[in-house]
């Protein structure tokens, strides 16, 4: 439970949000609130136990492995804050 | 006050007879708990019962779509409407649809419904025990069978809830960069766009769960709280499978609280999660799980009760809740409604 402004830097970045430095102290200290909240679960022995991966027991649907779906490049730019052609654009990555 | 959330916007329409019904989501009690408040019935099917083709992804294992109306009658008619397989959501299971009317008989005699010593928790207003208790009475006039059940690690099924969900949803959210579609803020290069697009767009509560599950994911920590969540999660759920050997129906609140202002609480995350503490359970367990308008509290705000059903076994859930809505008799209005 060691939640400070660095790690709070640390994990902004991981998540991609901008937080303004005012905020990070109060961040630190509501992240923290809430990490001591989950925390509980140390109290459990859980040696042994299965982790859960899906609540029902259901397989995975399989499909033909063709192509089923494409050729609607308009309807998933339509959205797209910038497009150029028939690409997203974004800002230069590369010198 | 507060309609309840996060599908409150759905059950204030209902109520409001501004609609005769409206779909909703629940991951962790976002059909229950505004059906509650409203004073209309909401349901939250089994995991993979209806399709989430459309829903905005907040937590894949947890997110299930279902009805909100003014009867529980309505309810099943929607439902009944609303499941089946779509090939376009993986989850969702391919298993006939019963005719979910037909289930409702109108007879609960000999059923066996479970009471959880768990769930009175503190913090639950006298009111809400008080209503709890007229339930189980209900119930029994109604010729069920009331049975004491435990559900051991019912403490535990909200800690594991939010490290569980936000993990979801930091990875599910991860879609919202400013680049495909959406919000986008301008920024000094790449990764700044990305930065400030997700603190502009996203709110303060969104914030801190994608800060939490990016933190419980990230290296170091997934096995002590990710895993270990999972773990937890397991024996949530043999803790319904053993009651289920039982009891056919599990009747808890649905709240512990009625409606709150909107200037009160909200400051405290914790606090605030508190209000899912018999919601969250089902949800993690996958289980088909209703509200139903029972009463009203000293103040005059609705205040739901809560059946929890094994899974699959909607019919039976709405059955019983029908049995209960008629002897709740649950006639209160909200003030401002369309048409008065």
């Amino acid at each position: 439970m060691s939640l400070d402004r660095s790690t709070v830097e640390k994990v902004a970045q991981l998540a991609k949000l901008a937080i303004d430095e005012d905020d990070k102290d109060r961040l630190a200290g509501e992240l923290n609130a809430i990490i001591g909240f989950v925390e509980q679960l140390s109290e459990l022995d859980t040696t042994g136990v299965q982790p859960m991966t899906s609540v029902v027991e259901a397989n995975a649907p399989l499909r033909a492995d063709v192509v089923n779906d494409g050729d609607i490049a308009e309807k998933v730019l339509a959205n797209a804050p910038e497009r150029v052609q028939d690409f997203f654009a974004v800002p230069k990555v590369v010198e | 006050m507060v309609p309840g959330g996060s599908s409150g916007g759905s059950a204030a329409s209902v109520a409001a007879n501004s609609v005769l019904g409206a779909t909703g989501t629940d991951t962790g009690g976002s059909i229950r708990q505004p059906a509650a408040f409203c004073g209309i019935t909401g349901i939250k099917p089994t995991y993979g019962r209806c399709s989430r083709w459309g829903v905005v992804a907040f937590a894949s294992s947890l997110d299930q779509a279902g009805p909100m109306t003014r009867s529980v009658r309505d309810c099943a008619i929607m439902l009944e409407a609303m499941a089946g397989y779509d090939k376009k959501d993986s989850t969702s299971i391919n298993r006939p649809v019963p005719s979910y009317q037909n289930e409702m008989t109108g007879s609960i005699k000999g059923k066996r419904i479970g009471v959880p010593k768990e769930y009175r928790v503190d913090g639950t207003s006298d009111e809400i025990i008080k209503l709890w208790e007229q339930g189980i009475e209900w119930m029994r006039d109604a010729g069920a069978e009331i049975v004491d059940i435990s559900l051991p690690h019912t403490k535990y099924a909200l800690p594991a809830y939010y490290i569980v969900a936000p993990a979801e949803a930091s990875s599910n959210l991860a879609r919202y960069d400013g680049i495909r579609y959406g919000h986008r803020v301008e920024g000094e290069d790449l990764n700044d766009l990305y930065c400030k697009t997700r603190a502009d767009g996203f709110g303060d509560e969104v914030q801190r769960r994608i800060m939490i599950g990016a933190y419980v994911l990230s290296a170091g920590f997934y096995d002590a709280y990710y895993n270990k969540a999972r773990q937890v999660r397991t024996l949530i759920a043999n803790d319904f499978k053993a009651a289920f050997g039982q009891v056919d129906a599990i009747l808890t609140p649905t709240a512990p609280t009625p409606a709150f202002g909107d200037n009160e609480i909200q400051d405290d995350p914790i606090a605030m999660y508190l209000n899912d503490v018999f919601t969250v359970p089902a949800s993690l367990a996958g289980l088909p799980a209703m509200s139903v308008p029972a009463g009203l509290s000293n103040d005059g705000l609705p205040l739901g009760l809560h059946l929890i059903g094994q899974p699959f076994e909607e019919g039976e859930l709405l059955n019983i809740g029908g049995v209960m809505e008629k002897a709740a008799a649950f006639s209160a209005k909200p003030q401002l409604r369309a048409g008065a």
